[in-house]
């Protein structure tokens, strides 16, 4: 146990910098691109299964002590020590961004990233899970700021020079700098924040300090203390008024970048609430904790009005920028279960973490899809007069669009569901300390931003998977055309797009007599290229983030059952 | 009296530091005179050979419990203290000297804006080994001198030869000004602090540091104010070498003017012969005024890193000599992290100055290492402009990683473990010591910092084929920029040995300290004195 934890923070380390080695012979492959995606493949399936193998070694029973513990001394000067461990609170994201990572890996080998060698790209995605990982398992302070600092190079990098510069004020390097110089503004608070505990509390141990339970702090260090960090944490998760540089972080990011960002690295922001803030300084967050609610729910309802705003016809939205900032209402859902301070709360926060990186992950898969088969993610463009008709030309590619954003409304059944209800559910009861009108309104107005989000995720169905199924570009294309259009593609999933269309007469007809009469399948015009349906590969990136998320939202114990005794400790200080 | 009691005793172990490197200096001095012009870079070896034997004469003083020229018998007034403290400076001066003596056996004192690639011509006069040598054997005495009179003829034997360094490339006159803008900056800074010796002795009638800080605790009521400001002048001259604002404008114009060894040899001997020098007066001499030198510190250095920082930042990447520019504004910026523990100290204690040791340490590692890429970049690329790193990676993939590395390491960001531990010492040194708006103030300097780091690292790795329509146009304004320019394009010359084990030798200290960083943070959590 204790070995397959550190092989699984120390292999992608080794494995980045094996990545800039020229291969050995006989494992050259194709070519040095091919060899080197290879190698990616390779080691983050390594490091998925030691992650799996961890998770069924993991004793469930005691999910809320730390198991596969390792703890050494590393600067005794400073008091650090390698820490390292899992409860039932790291375990699903650890397993969560061991899986994301080995699916990158997996889409990158089939489809290598446009840009200078893939060499880098491979090293730097290697470097960023190691990061990520390292910082859902370690178990003192510092350490965890050097894993939090880890991931900012790769993903300038993944950004800068992999990146796609449509639709971002700036290009592609201005959402880089943005991304890091905001980053590490907060952190570097964060950090100060962070010495402050230690240096009152004279240990840096996550452990202890968490048993402590803000008891050898005094009230003013609490405060300060959450203030700084949290105004670190705040910029990554991100809250609102935080959020500016994710929207076009997001967008310029190459795909794999999108996913992994939106998957694993917001979550560390959210991850140090829960680990850091709430067991170590409690009464700190007591007085932050009706602020962080107010600034979460702002940001659902900020985050749906914008994505509201950007997929109205004519507004120029891109889908993965509408993707972000529903990203930033989710994580809101997220943060809002944290300020709540009770268990029910902090368990729907965590639940909603893993959800979120599950769905959002798969969304990003997506739209990356989609924008590599119509050159463009501009949802205007896309869906021309009536829509983007995924469901005739790409009907697999539709319906798992269609799914995922069904799943990221919060269809009950499905992942998003049970972390929204819950985060809820602990709204309307929070904490003794805490003010219950004020939660309370809270709740409601959050209840309205599930409200929106399911609207602007409907509406992005209707404009992207379905549409006419014909060449539309006459004057006379009339909206109501489109629908009696989509459900005759729809209704024959599985045929190659398209094919009732080459058996209609072409050709001869004038563009006014496509509004005439409803029986007739608009003969006039040409039908649209079909679309390469989803490919194989792309089904096995896929398939996983799918599956987890019927399984999450079928069986929400899973996930319940490993988080809820390790929050019921952090909240209690140690003591059940 | 007997002639045993006339004829001091004297530790010769003790004072070997500085006493091999001297007469190593001498050595290479006579030399010179007689070794024939085709054999000179033999005294290029013969300094690094001192260097290293003087590094080694450290080993056996391991214990840091040796103390020489003493008065009044046993250990307690003594001018000359081989203690932890001055060892490590010791070791950071001389390894620093070291690789300097390393970076200068590859020649370039004609390289810069002649052009042409380093031959014959351009190798150092023997003299430069000499001055070279001379000064580190200053900047070794420093640590160790516990007298302000011992203080100051260390300071001065460690910069005279400094001046002429600067300018030792005759006929340019870029050099020449530089020298003499060092030159005549510097006296003025070390007559102020002669003033404030003065002071100081008047009004507590010692020279022993030690003894001037019991003396402080007591000075009649009419000299307070003579000693206060004895205190704050003492502070001017070291503030000077260590390049802290508002004593660093002659900072960009003279790393720019001297040959390029000798930049990275101002930027980091220098520096640690004004921080140790300040760390001494302040934390040994002047406890009893530390409600005054502490908050001036502070100031100090949050005034040096913003001024260091801004400047940084608008440096533009089509300059001649841009790099060497923006490393010199970065060692200003560096020298206000340098300080913030000191300032510290005043408040929490003399351990505190452990953190800017341990920086230091890091600092001069990776700065080298830095100064050695531009070293080698220069050769190539004369003008030495930020844009003639784009695409390095694509020609020179170690020399590029190796500089992305000490980049990252300035800038405090993993992979460059040390920095951000070094960082996190210097943020926690502030934190324990209650300075809340200095910590902040950093944090936000460190951002800044970050900017033109990185956009340094990220040129590394652009695709090269950009710089060529840009790099000719700058060019064309000096005359034989694009000639040289051209051909280095193609094939990248052999870097010469002594540059690339220099780069190399500063990279491994930089990864052995990532991987093992308790290696200098040690020092934070030691009593050094």
């Amino acid at each position: 146990m204790q070995s397959l934890l550190v092989l699984i923070l120390l292999a992608p380390l080794a494995g980045a910098a094996a990545a800039l080695l020229p291969a050995p012979p006989g494992l050259r492959g194709r070519s040095p691109e091919h060899a080197v995606l290879r190698h990616g493949v390779l080691v983050s399936g390594v490091v998925l299964a030691a992650a799996i193998a961890l998770a069924l070694g993991f004793d469930r029973d005691h999910a809320s002590t730390m198991q596969a513990t390792t703890d050494t001394s590393w600067i005794a000067a400073m008091h650090i020590r390698i820490h390292l461990g899992i409860d039932g609170i790291s375990l699903p994201l650890l397993l969560l961004t061991a899986l994301l990572s080995f699916l990158c890996a997996l889409h990158s080998y089939f489809k290598p990233p446009e840009g200078p060698p893939a060499k880098g790209f491979v090293a730097l995605l290697l470097l960023l899970e190691s990061g990520t990982l390292a910082s859902f398992a370690v178990l003192d302070l510092i350490l965890f700021f050097l894993a939090f600092e880890t991931v900012l190079i790769p993903m300038y990098f993944l950004i800068a020079r992999w990146g796609g510069g449509e639709g971002v004020p700036g290009g592609r390097q201005a959402a880089a700098w943005k991304f890091v110089l905001y980053t590490v503004l907060g952190s570097v608070i964060m950090l100060l924040g962070l010495l402050l505990i230690g240096l009152r509390s004279g240990t840096f141990d996550m452990v202890a300090l968490a048993t402590d339970n803000g008891r050898g702090l005094s009230a003013s260090v609490q405060v300060i203390a959450v203030l700084a960090i949290g105004v670190g944490l705040a910029v990554k998760t991100p809250m609102w008024p935080l959020h500016s540089w994710l929207p076009d972080a997001h967008t310029a990011a190459p795909t794999v970048g999108s996913v992994l960002l939106a998957g694993v690295l917001l979550k560390m922001g959210t991850y140090g609430f829960v680990r850091i803030v709430l067991p170590i300084a409690p009464h700190g967050m007591r007085t932050f904790a009706p602020y962080l609610a107010a600034f979460g729910v702002a940001g659902i309802i900020y985050g749906s009005l914008a994505c509201l705003a950007l997929v109205r016809r004519g507004a120029g939205g891109d889908l993965k920028r509408l993707i972000a900032y529903s990203s930033v209402g989710h994580m809101g859902f997220v943060l809002l279960g944290i300020a709540t301070m009770t268990p029910t709360g902090v368990n729907g926060a965590l639940f909603a973490n893993v959800a979120h990186g599950l769905i959002t992950g798969l969304l990003f898969f997506l739209v990356g899809a989609v924008k590599d088969r119509y050159g463009t993610a501009d949802l205007d463009t896309l869906a021309g007069a009536t829509g983007a008709a995924l469901y005739g030309r790409a009907p697999r590619l539709g319906g798992l669009l269609a799914f995922a954003a069904v799943a990221s409304l919060g269809l009950p059944g499905l992942a998003g569901f049970w972390g929204e209800m819950l985060t809820m559910f602990g709204a309307f009861h929070p904490a003794h300390a805490l003010s219950r009108p004020a939660f309370l309104v809270f709740m409601s107005a959050a209840a309205t931003g599930t409200l929106l989000t399911a609207a602007y995720l409907l509406t992005v169905v209707r404009r992207v998977c379905m549409g006419a199924l014909h060449d539309e570009t006459g004057l006379g294309a009339a909206p109501g055309a489109g629908a009696p259009d989509a459900p005759a593609g729809a209704g024959a999933p599985g045929s190659p797009a398209g094919a009732g269309a080459p058996g209609s007469p072409a050709g001869a007809g004038a563009p006014s007599a496509g509004a005439g009469a409803p029986p007739a399948p608009l003969p006039s015009l040409p039908p649209l290229p079909s679309l390469p349906d989803v490919r194989g590969y792309e089904f096995a990136a896929w398939s996983p983030l799918v599956a987890l998320t019927v399984l999450a939202g079928l069986w929400p114990a899973a996930l319940l059952g490993l988080s809820d005794p390790a929050v019921h400790r952090l909240l209690a200080g140690g003591a059940s | 009296m007997s002639a045993a009691a006339l004829v001091q005793s004297v530790d010769w172990l003790a004072v070997a530091p500085p006493g091999i490197t001297a007469l190593m200096a001498l050595v290479v001095l006579v030399a010179d005179l007689f070794v024939e012009e085709r054999r000179k870079p033999l005294l290029g070896a013969v300094s690094v050979t001192g260097l290293v034997l003087a590094l080694l004469s450290l080993l056996p003083l391991r214990s840091g419990d040796r103390a020489t020229f003493c008065v009044g018998g046993g250990h307690h007034l003594c001018s000359y203290t081989a203690d932890h403290f001055a060892l490590v400076i010791q070791l950071l001066v001389l390894g620093g000297a070291l690789l300097t003596a390393l970076l200068s056996m590859a020649g370039g004192a004609d390289g810069g804006a002649g052009g042409g690639p380093a031959g014959e011509a351009d190798r150092f006069p023997g003299e430069y080994w000499f001055l070279l040598l001379s000064s580190a054997s200053g900047a070794a005495l420093l640590p160790a001198a516990r007298d302000l009179a011992t203080l100051v003829v260390a300071l001065e034997v460690a910069s005279l030869p400094a001046f002429a360094l600067v300018g030792i490339r005759r006929g340019d006159r870029l050099s020449a000004e530089a020298a003499l803008k060092f030159f005549l900056s510097s006296v003025a800074a070390t007559a102020i602090m002669l003033l404030g010796v003065s002071f100081v002795y008047a009004a507590t009638g010692s020279l022993h540091l030690s003894a001037v800080a019991t003396g402080l605790t007591h000075v009649p009521g009419q000299l307070q104010a003579v000693a206060a400001a004895g205190v704050l002048l003492t502070l001017v001259g070291f503030a000077f070498k260590t390049a802290a604002a508002p004593f660093h404008f002659w900072v960009p114009d003279t790393y720019v003017g001297a040959p390029l060894p000798i930049a990275a040899y101002l930027s980091v001997v220098s520096k640690a012969v004004g921080f140790s020098g300040l760390i001494l007066v302040t934390v040994v001499a002047f406890p009893p005024y530390a409600h005054l030198w502490g908050p001036a510190l502070a100031v100090l250095a949050a005034l040096t890193m913003s001024v260091g920082n801004a400047a940084a930042l608008r440096q533009s990447a089509t300059r001649a000599r841009g790099a060497v520019r923006l490393l010199a504004w970065s060692s200003v910026a560096q020298a206000g992290y340098l300080l913030v523990p000191i300032a510290a100290a005043a408040y929490a204690g003399e351990k505190r100055v452990g953190s800017t040791v341990a920086y230091a340490l890091m600092y001069a590692a990776v700065n080298l290492g830095a100064f050695g890429v531009a070293a080698l970049v220069a050769r190539a690329r004369p003008f030495n402009r930020l844009d003639d790193y784009r695409g390095l990676y694509a020609r020179r993939p170690l020399t590029a990683l190796a500089l992305a590395f000490f980049l990252l390491c300035l800038a405090g960001l993993p992979p460059g473990i040390i920095g951000l531990f070094a960082k996190v010492t210097v943020f926690s040194s502030a934190v324990d010591a209650g300075l809340g708006w200095l910590a902040v103030l950093m944090a936000a300097n460190v951002v800044c910092a970050l900017y033109y780091y990185l956009r340094w690292t990220a040129l590394l790795f652009r695709a090269p084929g950009a710089s060529a329509p840009g790099g000719s146009e700058p060019g064309a304004s000096e005359p034989g920029a694009s000639a040289p320019d051209a051909p280095a394009v193609a094939t990248p010359e052999a870097a010469p040995r002594p540059l690339v084990a220099a780069v190399a030798l500063a990279a491994v200290v930089g990864l052995a300290l990532s991987g093992a960083p308790q290696l200098v943070l040690r020092f934070t959590d030691t009593n050094l004195f």
